[in-house]
């Protein structure tokens, strides 16, 4: 077992991706997901690290890169953010129905316009829809495990589909936190070698990316929807094996102090973290308050959902993404439809907060639940609000 | 001697009848009839053989190998997208490299194509090849150079020439057809100090596929653009495409050449061209055109070729002979 040691949460994730004996790396720089690559590329430089590092022109040609070194066999990590992520999404969603398990650190920012490098989750929230698994860190030590766990849950065979890790952008990416950073040979006792289903080999040749006519496009994209929805299982049992190994545990939706609440906050990121503060000091006053926080975004938890929110008669869905005139964020939009099918009908309220870097105190979180306190007994239309906003 | 001229010093070209026999991209794909595109192909994947990795971008050689559940394709190929076959064989290119050295797989002589069209390679995927050429990964890239968006019902590009008719540059009362002059992709690619560069055409055959050997011999980058007649968006015969594509070189509107290591070698000097008009008028995507118009076409094309000549070695003698009218 490593030692405890203060670094950058970029330079740990940096540091576990080289651990992980990565073969291809392609990226191209944009705030705040710059010192990941940048540290990759000084393991490559000064040895540490023997992978080819292709620094690339743009996001678009990253992913097409990683498309390429991956359909070729090989390990392949990148990382972006923002707008990154909105040059690169055309290859993303091919990236997965191709089924091959890239692996991409995603620095969470606002997207523009106005332009804003600072931290929500409009980025994460475009990829909703591409079929890449996605995980989401609160603190540096769970990036560390989520990027060792990804390249596990995404190469094992019942799987093979991208991941992305999601860190919200400097409030984790560039804080100096304790990390412990596995060894190698933990890591290579818990990652197994890379073992390509299929690969483009002259020995084996296979045709990549064949055209998809209305007699098979439907089928294709059956069998897609089904991997993604049995990768649960994979990503459960990769946790499983992840906390007997390092005795750090994971689960799709995690809870504080949620067994007795009446009211639940339901959160996403590095925020939950103050949510729980915010949890302790409205439970010293008495008040029956508990935490869900999703730590899988897709494929979407919706049995591991229902049972820490069943007990609940109110929820305040925290948001951190915009989904423009729509009845909710995208969250509480996942959260309502699964509650709706199981016939439960809580008292829910959404939140849009910390958009664009914008910070949610132990105070906002306090006000919500109030809020939601309020609704619930004067029987409030539910809805969203935009917090804290100026008019 | 630059990179190129090193690893081409012995080099031996194909003999015409000993040129291989096996055909990596399989007849039976579903190519219009007559199509000098897939022709061009077929001569590049002979040339290149099997041990090769194929990235194609999205277009006419896509669509029309790979209908699953059935592919053309007797060697790996992968298609992704439009506008980055370079940056997906950048990819394949970097996996072999780094595999290779970890010892992972023994595979260290596979050559790396990527090709497109003129859309894939002069428009949309321009920014992916310059990327690709400027990092110098070992690998070739083909353009199919049929002069529109024939894939989505022959549009213009920015390679269409000049005065063509097009479904989005139609001649008409204030409209000569495609109001531009082609983009010269190839002049691009040299730019980037690459060590190889050509051009090429399916009616020099052997021209073609030696090129293509030399591409895949020298180390790092290597670009060919070849003219491909298209007998569905160019309306011409579907018996016309060799005849075309001949006629293009010996009209001086489509000259063969190389640039290894930065010279840059006539292939073929056209010392009695025909007249341009001659190459146009098999075509009916050109027939609008006034005697004015074709006049300004043949003094741009007889610039562009005295400008050619005079970047070709100041006079030297051009690589394989003469070709006259």
């Amino acid at each position: 077992m490593g030692k405890r040691v203060g670094m950058e949460v970029s330079i740990a994730a940096a540091e576990v991706v080289g651990l992980c004996d990565v073969d291809v790396i392609a990226a191209y720089p944009i705030t705040p997901q710059t010192h990941i690559v940048e540290h990759l590329s000084e393991l490559v430089a000064d040895g540490h690290l023997d992978a080819e590092f292709i620094p690339v022109e743009s996001e678009h040609s990253a992913m097409s890169t990683c498309v390429g070194s991956a359909a070729a066999g090989a390990r392949t990590f990148t990382s972006t953010s923002s707008q990154g992520y909105a040059l690169m999404a055309e290859i993303c969603y091919i990236a997965s129905s191709m089924r091959l398990p890239i692996v991409m650190a995603v620095a969470n920012r606002a997207l523009s316009a106005p332009i804003n490098i600072w931290n929500d989750h409009a980025d994460m929230m475009m990829a909703r829809d591409t079929g890449w698994i996605q995980t989401v860190a609160e603190n540096g030590q769970e990036v560390v495990d989520l990027i060792l766990h990804a390249f596990r849950v995404a190469e094992d065979h019942r799987v093979l589909l991208p991941v992305m890790v999601n860190l919200d952008g400097f409030t984790l990416s560039h804080m100096i936190e304790p990390i412990i950073l596995p060894d190698k040979e933990e890591v290579d006792r818990y990652l197994p070698p890379y073992k390509p289903k299929l690969r483009l080999d002259p020995q084996n040749p296979m045709t990549f990316g064949p055209v998809g006519m209305p007699e098979v496009y439907t089928e294709a994209k059956k069998a897609q929807d089904e991997a993604v929805k049995e990768s649960k299982a994979v990503i459960v049992e990769a946790w499983q094996e992840f906390e007997k190994q390092f005795g750090r545990s994971y689960k799709p939706v995690e809870t504080y102090k949620a067994e007795d609440a009446e009211t639940l906050l339901l959160t996403m990121g590095s925020i939950s973290e103050t949510a729980m503060t915010a949890v302790d000091k409205m439970r010293a006053d008495g008040q029956k308050v508990g935490l869900a926080h999703l730590r899988l975004w897709r494929p979407f938890p919706a049995e591991e959902l229902v049972d820490a929110v069943k007990g609940a008669k109110a929820l305040a869905v925290v948001d951190r993404a915009l989904s423009l005139s729509g009845g909710c964020g995208p969250v509480c939009v996942e959260v309502k439809s699964t509650l709706f099918d199981r016939g439960l009908s809580p008292y829910v309220q959404n939140f849009l907060a910390g958009l664009g870097g914008r910070d949610v105190t132990v105070e906002d979180f306090e006000t919500m639940v109030a809020k939601v306190g309020d609704g619930l007994a004067k029987g409030l239309p539910m809805g969203y609000e935009i917090v804290n906003a100026r008019e | 001697m630059g990179i190129a001229a090193e690893a081409l010093k012995d080099f031996k070209g194909f003999h015409p009848k000993k040129l291989p026999e096996r055909e990596p991209l399989s007849p039976g794909h579903r190519a219009c009839q007559g199509c000098g595109e897939v022709l061009a192909l077929r001569q590049v994947m002979k040339a290149l053989g099997e041990n090769v990795v194929v990235a194609s971008a999205t277009g006419c050689m896509e669509i029309i190998s790979s209908p699953f559940p059935q592919t053309a394709w007797r060697v790996p190929w992968i298609h992704v997208a439009f506008e980055n076959a370079a940056a997906v064989i950048s990819g394949v290119e970097s996996a072999y490299r780094a595999l290779n050295r970890k010892g992972k797989i023994n595979q260290p002589d596979v050559v790396f194509l990527a090709y497109g069209g003129d859309g894939g390679t002069a428009d949309i995927g321009l920014q992916s090849l310059s990327g690709a050429l400027e990092r110098g990964h070992n690998f070739l890239y083909v353009c199919l150079d049929n002069e529109a968006y024939m894939n989505t019902g022959i549009q213009r590009s920015s390679s269409t020439p000049y005065g063509a008719m097009t479904t989005t540059s139609p001649p008409g009362k204030k409209s000569i057809g495609q109001r531009t002059w082609k983009k010269n992709v190839a002049h691009i690619a040299a730019a980037h100090g690459i060590p190889y560069v050509a051009t090429a055409s399916p009616a020099y055959a052997l021209d073609l596929m030696n090129k293509v050997k030399k591409a895949a011999a020298v180390p790092g980058p290597a670009y060919i653009h070849i003219y491909s007649p298209c007998p569905t968006g160019w309306r011409h015969g579907t018996d016309l495409a060799i005849e075309v594509a001949r006629m293009a070189v010996l009209t001086k509107v489509f000259p063969l050449y190389e640039v290894i290591d930065g010279k840059w070698i006539l292939s073929r000097k056209v010392t009695k061209p025909k007249p341009v008009s001659e190459y146009l008028k098999l075509q009916r995507r050109f027939r609008h055109l006034t005697e004015k118009e074709i006049e300004a076409i043949q003094k741009r094309v007889d610039e562009e070729y005295e400008q050619l000549l005079a970047m070709c070695s100041l006079g030297a003698e051009p690589a394989e002979g003469e070709e006259s009218s």
